[in-house]
């Protein structure tokens, strides 16, 4: 059951771009196309999971028997960095074609806010339907990939906005970055009915 | 270049060793002020506190500060979570010895601006909760048929808060032992009871059994 | 002097963060549901970027190309935890209230954009200036998203309540708001800025 409410709760409820203010950097850069939006989602995706995984267990087994929660930023932040710069080499050596579709994303990911965002949610906030409050491995994995699709569903449902929003002829100072602010305002009023449902 | 980084690193956790050994005294005083700004609003005049967390059967674990004055208990102030409309809401509930709430206060929730986070600033649902009676008062909101106004357009909210302290009197009545103490002397009515069976002619007492 | 009071003002209008370079939008739309905690944001910010600028203009010539950004946002970090610290000792409410977006001001752009595109390259002064004008132009830009809405969403400037017992129109300080008041404030600075 809880994990059935993590994963509404993270997709809809507080959808990471539109409630959270995770990566709205890359969300207004690359949602002009889809099949970049969508490119950028999965690479996103995959990074957020990995990292994650990774920043947990650094969490458990070693800052905290060692004390040294305090390094946590840092640590993080390093792990997260030295992952991308990983995931970039063996993807490159292992399966080109997908290099080829994610590649150009993934330098980009590193200071992606929403990355470093859930790895420290998911160690520090303490969660009202999961018992004890803190997430435990296999939860945190839930909430992660289910971060990273309610990125993807945000991403990809604005990149489709924003296809017909370059054909319509807008004011000019309105163009450009302005009426994608506001589009994604109307977005989120939207998603805000999801609110209170978990 | 790997020595640079490796350096670097060294270099900066060194200054942040130092730097939180420095500030590890002012943040713990902050956080210890806190809390004691959060006991003495809910709880009447003590001269001591003491933190305490205990485990029972059917609620689980319980963090309370038990406060003294003049080596009486004259409170608990409880922790207490329950889920709010935007994430958990956990209060703090004073309640006193003789088990009436003496006022609560919201220690973290993540209610809607101007809605439910209305619950730390609204003054009519703030002040009913101060000499609130656990055995006389109906603890739920209006509108489940409690004795408990909501705030406007946040029931859901005032339910979870509601909720709370529901929960902190129930860890009150189990930390306090039996719920025999929560009064001094109940009058019990047993003129409408029939106690022909319990009691026979020669019973003095009244077996603890009839008060629960 | 003159040249360090150029770099200051440059960061404040030309070279303005958030109404003109678009960078760090994270913290700009989740912080700024009233103006006291924009502006705080802004400072916080201020404080990371004049002290991580000065430091990093200051090792650059030591640190060797291949390894200048891991070595950068180390060092950013550092700053970072530093500001932490001293945020949870000396303003823990305020540090609970701006929560997740402190410890993310590392991954700021606007941080690490000024090391690369500024610091790297000038002398210890000048890139304090730089980082004191773009933290001003961020805090300011912050301050005045935050009190639009703050006076549109709870009817109050600066926690000054001008309304009475009335209810402001709550959408401005929830998420949408952020973004609609931003798209709308861009748009006013492209009119009187850019011909």
């Amino acid at each position: 059951m809880e994990y059935f409410l993590i994963i509404i709760s993270a997709i809809f409820v507080n959808n990471i771009v539109l409630a959270q203010f995770l990566g709205i950097c890359p969300f207004l850069g690359v949602s002009n196309k889809l099949s970049t939006a969508t490119g950028m989602s999965l690479a996103v995706c995959f990074v957020i999971t990995l990292a994650t995984l990774v920043t947990y267990l650094l969490n458990m087994y070693l800052l905290v028997p060692l004390k040294i929660e305090f390094l946590q930023t840092i640590a993080f932040i390093l792990v997260i960095a030295a992952l991308v710069q990983m995931v970039e080499i063996v993807l490159k050596k292992v399966s080109p074609a997908l290099y080829q579709a994610l590649g150009i994303f993934l330098p980009l990911i590193t200071t992606n806010c929403a990355v470093l965002g859930v790895a420290i949610t998911v160690v520090t906030k303490e969660f009202a339907f999961v018992p004890g409050g803190t997430l435990n491995l296999a939860q945190a994995l839930v909430y992660a990939v289910a971060t990273a699709l309610g990125y993807g569903l945000a991403m990809i449902i604005f990149a489709g906005i924003r296809e017909h929003l370059a054909l319509s002829d807008v004011p000019k100072a309105f163009k450009g970055v302005p009426i994608a602010l506001i589009s994604v305002g109307i977005l989120a009023l939207a998603f805000m009915g999801f609110s209170g449902i978990v | 270049m790997v020595l640079c980084l490796g350096v670097t690193c060294l270099l900066c956790s060194a200054i942040l060793g130092v730097a939180y050994a420095v500030t590890e005294a002012p943040i713990r005083e902050a956080a210890a002020a806190k809390t004691a700004r959060s006991i003495g609003e809910v709880l009447p005049s003590f001269t001591s506190v003491e933190e305490i967390t205990e485990s029972f059967d059917q609620i689980g674990e319980v963090t309370y500060f038990k406060a003294m004055a003049d080596d009486k208990v004259i409170g608990y102030a409880i922790r207490s979570t329950a889920v709010g409309f935007g994430g958990p809401l956990t209060l703090l509930v004073g309640v006193t010895a003789d088990g009436v709430v003496y006022n609560t206060s919201v220690l973290s929730h993540s209610e809607t601006p101007g809605l439910g986070a209305k619950c730390t600033s609204d003054k009519k649902f703030m002040e009913q909760w101060k000499g609130l009676d656990p055995s006389v008062a109906e603890l739920s909101v209006k509108k489940d048929g409690g004795s408990i106004d909501a705030i406007t357009a946040s029931t859901i909210t005032s339910r979870a808060y509601t909720k709370a302290v529901a929960g902190a009197i129930e860890a009150f009545r189990a930390i306090s032992g039996t719920s025999s103490v929560l009064g001094p002397a109940v009058d019990i009515d047993i003129s409408g009871i029939d106690l022909s069976g319990i009691i026979t002619d020669d019973d003095a007492v009244v077996p603890a059994i009839i008060l629960q | 002097m003159n040249k360090n009071l150029k770099l200051i003002g440059d960061g404040l209008v030309k070279n303005n963060p958030t109404f003109v370079l678009l960078l760090g939008m994270c913290p700009t739309l989740a912080t700024t549901t009233s103006a006291i905690n924009g502006m705080s944001m802004g400072l916080a910010t201020l404080f990371v970027l004049v002290l991580s600028n000065m430091a990093i203009s200051a090792i650059s010539p030591l640190v060797p190309d291949k390894v200048h950004i891991p070595v950068y946002i180390v060092v950013i970090a550092t700053f970072v935890t530093l500001l932490q610290f001293l945020m949870q000792a000396f303003t823990p409410a305020m540090y609970e209230t701006l929560g997740l977006f402190i410890p993310l001001i590392v991954v700021n752009c606007i941080v690490l954009g000024r090391a690369e595109a500024f610091a790297n390259k000038n002398g210890v002064i000048a890139s304090a200036c730089d980082g004191l004008g773009v933290g001003l132009g961020f805090t300011l830009a912050l301050t005045v998203l935050g009190l639009v809405r703050e006076i549109l969403g709870s009817g109050s400037a600066f926690g000054f309540n001008f309304i009475g017992g009335h209810d402001g129109m709550l959408a401005f300080v929830m998420a949408p708001g952020a973004f609609l008041c931003l798209g709308y404030l861009l748009v006013l600075f492209n009119k009187i800025f850019k011909k």
